[in-house]
């Protein structure tokens, strides 16, 4: 057989061959095929394919499912895609759907070695839940953070990271697409998901010390000692105290600042306000002057050193 | 007052740790170095020399800059794999072939799958299969032995006895016949005055160092022991029904890498199974294998390969043999 | 041969520095912390309040439910509060303080030492005693007494096995008492074989304790039904499962209790503690606490009454020493670390064990090398590393299947990793969420 026959019977070979198992390929595909509604391909094409669960549900795909199939849009939200999105998938359905207010989680404690000496070690494996079982932690707050990471850990959108300083984690806001991972990761529950809040502001408690106030306050200098100063004197009811610990309720909170100043250990944060006029006790929120342009946006560390209370207003 | 320590029980701890286990199989190797000095000479401490510094150089600059991890060399296992890959080639192999096999050993037996405990090959072998295939000529160089010979000046070279055997039945030649005409006798194989790789000489020298493991219990008796069973066995059928054809067990037992790889190389506890039964499992396959592939496969020698498609087999071992659960399951 | 389990253990040093100290009584301290979770179950409620004054063996808190047990002052004086105090967990727990003022004690209670072997109570009679008494295993797991001798309708046991194998290195109160207390056990044993309709019991030693051995065999011939069994030396010799299968070669089914072999276990101390409830009317106030380690200077064993802190009873060991590192409350290897020494001493509080800086010190942590030696260890048959990784991962599903709530948390396989692995750390992680994903379930 002479080369040239020999390449032709080749090529003939293979292509035959080729075009055979595409049929049959074809024939099958077709006879197997699953048969289901266009719209979740449609919405999960949407999607942002994280797969995180943040919306509840075992990936994008479940969530689509759900989405296409049930009558009322408003009990459903992406963190991830946020309000925008849920409004494209509601178009893409021909449905409505209301706009939720953006989560962010926050770290609900100050802790750090120049707050909270420590007064043992801990030998073990890098992991919260393990150190929680054995005992309160290195410092006489039972209740704060351990530093350990478990949190940083189990982000999947590379948003919380433990600050080597302060030992507590750092929550880059825009990143957070509050998921809801690093709240179930937390042991003792000191993350939590709040309102981003109009500009970022918010305030909280950033204490979750149940001691009562003298163990707490030796325990930690900026600890909540429960003394119930920023209940009395919030003007909206917004914040509780239960086992020592105040507690702001972010939806009823509007961010007037009265509290902050109030508490005598600083356990109160205000976040990504302007610093306060000298001498005067004008609530903030207000239109606030060309300075405060820099409203921080992008990186809102949990405990900055510029939203800590002015106090040159008392005297 | 010193601040109190706080840590999960349990509290005490045994003396033992991986490198007292990676320096204890080092020191059972010291027989098998001092013979093969004895009957190679200087190259002998050359070769192991090169690859020593080659694999702790290889791993520790992998470790380093592409890992970023902590630096793992204390642990004596980058020292053992270059003791164990040196034992496996002949005492005149290039240098730079012995970076190349420390270099596969080290970067693709071990560190590819995330370094220590991780890897499913043993490093060492996977090194000396490579080097063997790449470099098929300088691997079955074999030097003829020239006692204490420390000029330097290279000795001559000769096939082993197990080429020789091969050789001889591919040729028609009886068992017998071979054996009267090979230059060593079967106490010579014990003693060490046979040619081959660095480590596989002495099985006197080898299983002194497997005496001195087993009693420090770092290797279970388990593996070596069902590995020159099925092989006795196997040989031992097999010369049985041909004694023209086939060679008989001991001298199956004494030639080539058996007496090293079941004591030395198919014990590591990496890339062995983790139950007694599982053990056993592993070295008769590992005695069939062998003696399979030296009959009738195309390599005289064939416990390498042995070893390490057993190794393939550990993972399927470990996960259908499981330990007897106390107490038998209670009936819901 | 000695009887002993067939498969796995280890044999750490056993460091009995305290087994030739006799017991000695510690004075009273000047305040008690007494928790009111010193059982498994539910924890007692208090029925005391602050500035009531109590006696020696006064209820101070009462059992809720069946799995609780009762808790009585071990002093007398005044309750000064109830309060959260931090205790052995690492963790403020509400405790009742008492200030100590004399050592008045219930005129109920018969403090004659002279031996009672009137043994004509009822079985009801027995087990009422015993719940009322608050006597909870003392062998450290706590487990209500009355509970476990309640025999479930279906059930039967034929023996009773009473634990003095203290198996665990340093501790020596078990020895000491069967040394001291010799017919108090028997005779607890006695009652314990009547509550349960029992008529054999075997009493398990180690052969490390051979002048308790000799003790205890001679006198069990005066007494009916009761067989000393000498065992190897092999931890954990002592555990529930490893025992019963040592003396009377039956398996406690995996997920099962020793009740499914016909059996009951109860630690020695426990068993003295019967007797002392029955035929004394003296609830459990007291308990044999040793203190010792290898850089204490005077290894003692001590009566200890419950609420006392720890820092007196180190102090009458002669002081904490300087290069302390870590102290722990109970065996080296099931104890538990304590996160300050002015803690109390619970039921369950067996010893307090002091190491020195260099031996507190965790071993140095390499990659798992796969050498099977925890597997070769375990004594409940499972694969500790295949345990650890797959709670590595989360996966609670596979860990359950693995069988990892069979795990008695022994810590052999911790104890003999080469590598330093934290193996127990992990599958005490798998365990714990495991055990609540159980429990939701059944919900």
């Amino acid at each position: 057989m002479d080369d040239l026959t020999i390449v032709l019977l080749t090529l003939a070979t293979l292509s035959g061959l080729g075009i055979i198992l595409a049929l049959i390929l074809y024939f099958v595909a077709q006879k197997f095929k699953v048969v289901e509604d266009p719209r979740i391909d449609e919405v999960d094409e949407l999607l942002p394919g994280a797969n995180c669960g943040g919306c509840g549900y075992p990936g994008c795909r479940a969530f689509a499912e759900a989405c296409v199939t049930t009558d009322n849009l408003d009990a459903f939200y992406c963190p991830v895609g946020g309000n925008e999105l849920m409004k494209n998938v509601a178009d893409a359905l021909g449905a409505e759907v209301s706009e939720k207010e953006p989560q962010v989680a926050v770290v609900k404690c100050q802790g750090s070695p120049e707050h909270r000496k420590d007064i043992r070690e801990y030998d073990g494996p890098q992991n919260c839940a393990i150190a929680h079982s054995l005992f309160g932690g290195t410092t006489d707050c039972a209740n704060g953070c351990l530093g350990l990471g478990d949190c940083v850990e189990v982000c999947t959108f590379d948003a919380i990271h433990m600050n080597p300083d302060t030992k507590l984690p750092d929550v880059i806001e825009d990143a957070c697409t509050a998921c809801g991972a690093c709240i179930d990761a937390c042991p003792r529950d000191i993350i939590e998901l709040r309102n981003v809040g109009k500009k970022s502001r918010r305030i909280y408690v950033s204490c979750v010390n149940t001691d009562k106030g003298a163990p707490a306050k030796k325990a930690c200098d900026v600890a909540c000692i429960g003394c119930g100063k920023c209940v009395k004197i919030c003007p909206f009811d917004a914040i509780t105290l239960e086992n020592n610990l105040a507690y702001i309720d972010y939806e009823k909170c509007k961010l007037c600042r009265k509290c902050v100043p109030e508490c005598p250990t600083n356990a109160i944060v205000e976040l990504n306000f302007p610093p306060r006029k000298p001498k005067a006790e004008k609530p903030a929120g207000e239109k606030t002057p060309k300075t405060e342009a820099k409203a921080k946006k992008t990186v809102a560390a949990e405990k900055t050193e510029e939203t800590k209370p002015n106090t040159n207003q008392d005297k | 007052m010193n601040k109190l320590n706080v840590s999960l029980s349990p509290h005490v701890k045994d003396k033992d740790s991986v490198p007292k286990i990676m320096y204890g199989v080092i020191i059972a190797l010291i027989p098998a170095l001092l013979v093969s000095v004895y009957f190679f000479g200087l190259d002998a401490l050359r070769v192991q020399a090169i690859a020593i510094i080659s694999c702790i150089l290889f791993e520790w600059l992998i470790q380093k800059f592409l890992i970023k991890g902590q630096n793992t060399i204390p642990d004596g296992s980058a020292v053992l794999t270059g003791m164990l890959l040196a034992f496996n080639v002949p005492a005149n192999l290039p240098w730079w072939i012995m970076v190349i096999g420390a270099l596969v050993a080290i970067g693709v037996g071990k560190m590819s799958f995330g370094g220590l405990g991780k890897n499913p090959f043993n490093p060492a072998l996977v090194g000396r299969v490579f080097i063997l295939i790449s470099f098929p000529v300088q691997m079955t160089n074999w030097p003829k032995i020239s006692v204490l010979n420390f000029t330097g000046i290279d000795a001559e070279t000769g096939a082993t006895p197990l080429a020789i055997m091969k050789e001889g039945l591919a040729n028609g030649e009886k068992v017998s016949d071979i054996m009267s005409s090979m230059p060593t006798s079967l106490v010579d194989m014990m003693t060490g005055q046979m040619g081959g790789s660095l480590g596989e000489i002495s099985a006197i020298a080898l299983i002194v160092g497997g005496i001195y493991m087993l009693w420090k219990k770092i290797i279970p008796v388990h593996i070596p022991l069902s590995i020159f069973a099925s092989i006795a066995l196997f040989a031992g059928v097999m010369n049985l029904i041909d004694p023209t054809a086939y060679a008989g067990p001991a001298f199956h037992l004494l030639t080539g890498g058996v007496m090293l790889g079941a004591i030395f190389m198919a014990t590591d506890m990496v890339t062995s199974p983790m139950s007694k039964k599982g053990m056993w499992i592993y070295g008769v396959g590992i005695g069939v294998i062998t003696v399979l592939i030296r009959v009738w496969g195309a390599y005289p020698e064939g416990i390498s390969f042995a070893i390490l498609i057993m190794n393939g087999f550990v993972p399927l071992i470990n996960n259908s043999i499981k330990p007897k659960l106390f107490g038998k399951v209670k009936e819901k | 041969m000695l009887k002993t389990f067939p498969k796995g253990g280890v044999h750490p040093a056993e460091n009995k520095m305290a087994a030739t100290a006799e017991i000695q009584s510690l004075p009273l301290p000047k305040q008690v912390v007494i928790p009111l979770a010193q059982h498994i179950g539910a924890p007692a409620q208090a029925v005391v309040k602050r500035g009531d004054v109590v006696k020696t063996g006064t209820l101070i808190a009462k059992a809720s439910g069946f799995v609780s047990a009762n808790i009585h002052s071990s002093v007398s004086g005044k309750v000064k509060k109830i309060d959260n105090v931090l205790d052995s967990s690492g963790y403020k727990k509400p405790s009742i303080i008492i200030d100590v003022d004399g050592d008045e004690w219930e005129e109920n209670i018969d403090c004659d030492p002279a031996l009672i072997n009137d043994l004509s109570k009822t079985p009801e009679e027995i087990k009422q005693k015993i719940m009322e008494a608050g006597i909870v295993g003392l062998g450290g797991a706590t487990f209500p007494t009355h509970v476990k001798l309640s025999i479930p309708e279906g059930k039967s046991i034929d023996h009773i096995i009473i634990n003095a194998v203290e198996c665990e290195p340093y501790l020596t109160a078990d020895h000491r008492v069967m040394l001291e207390k010799a017919h108090e056990i028997m005779l607890g044993t006695s009652l314990i074989m009547k509550a349960t309709g029992v008529d054999k019991a075997i009493i398990g030693i180690e052969n490390n304790k051979p002048d308790a051995i000799e003790l205890l065999s001679k006198i069990a011939k005066e007494y009916k039904g009761i067989q000393i069994d000498t065992l190897k030396v092999q931890y954990p010799q002592g555990g529930e499962k490893q025992l019963i299968k040592a003396v009377l070669d039956r398996e406690v089914p995996s997920g099962g209790l020793p009740l499914d072999v016909g059996c009951v276990v109860q630690n020695v101390g426990t068993a003295i503690a019967v007797y002392e409830a029955v035929q004394k009317n003296k609830p459990l106030i007291e308990r044999v606490v040793t203190v010792t380690g290898k850089s204490v200077n005077k290894p003692i064993n001590l009566m200890v009454r419950i609420g006392t802190s720890a820092n007196e009873l180190i102090e009458a060991a002669g002081g904490l020493p300087d290069d302390t590192g870590k102290v722990v409350n109970g065996g080296p290897m099931m104890g538990k670390a304590i996160s300050d020494t002015n803690v109390p001493v619970t039921k369950g509080t067996s010893g307090i064990l002091i190491f020195n800086t260099q031996e507190s010190k965790r071993a140095k942590i390499y990659n798992c090398i796969r050498c099977a030696r925890c597997t070769f260890v375990c004594s409940q048959g499972l694969e500790p590393f295949n345990l650890k990784n797959i709670a590595e991962i989360n996966d609670w599903e596979k860990l359950e299947k693995e069988h990892v709530m069979d795990c008695i948390e022994c810590g052999s396989c911790s104890y003999t990793c080469p590598a330093g692995v934290p193996i127990l750390d992990y599958i005490r992680l798998g365990k714990s969420t495991v055990s609540q994903i159980i429990r939701s379930r059944k919900k």
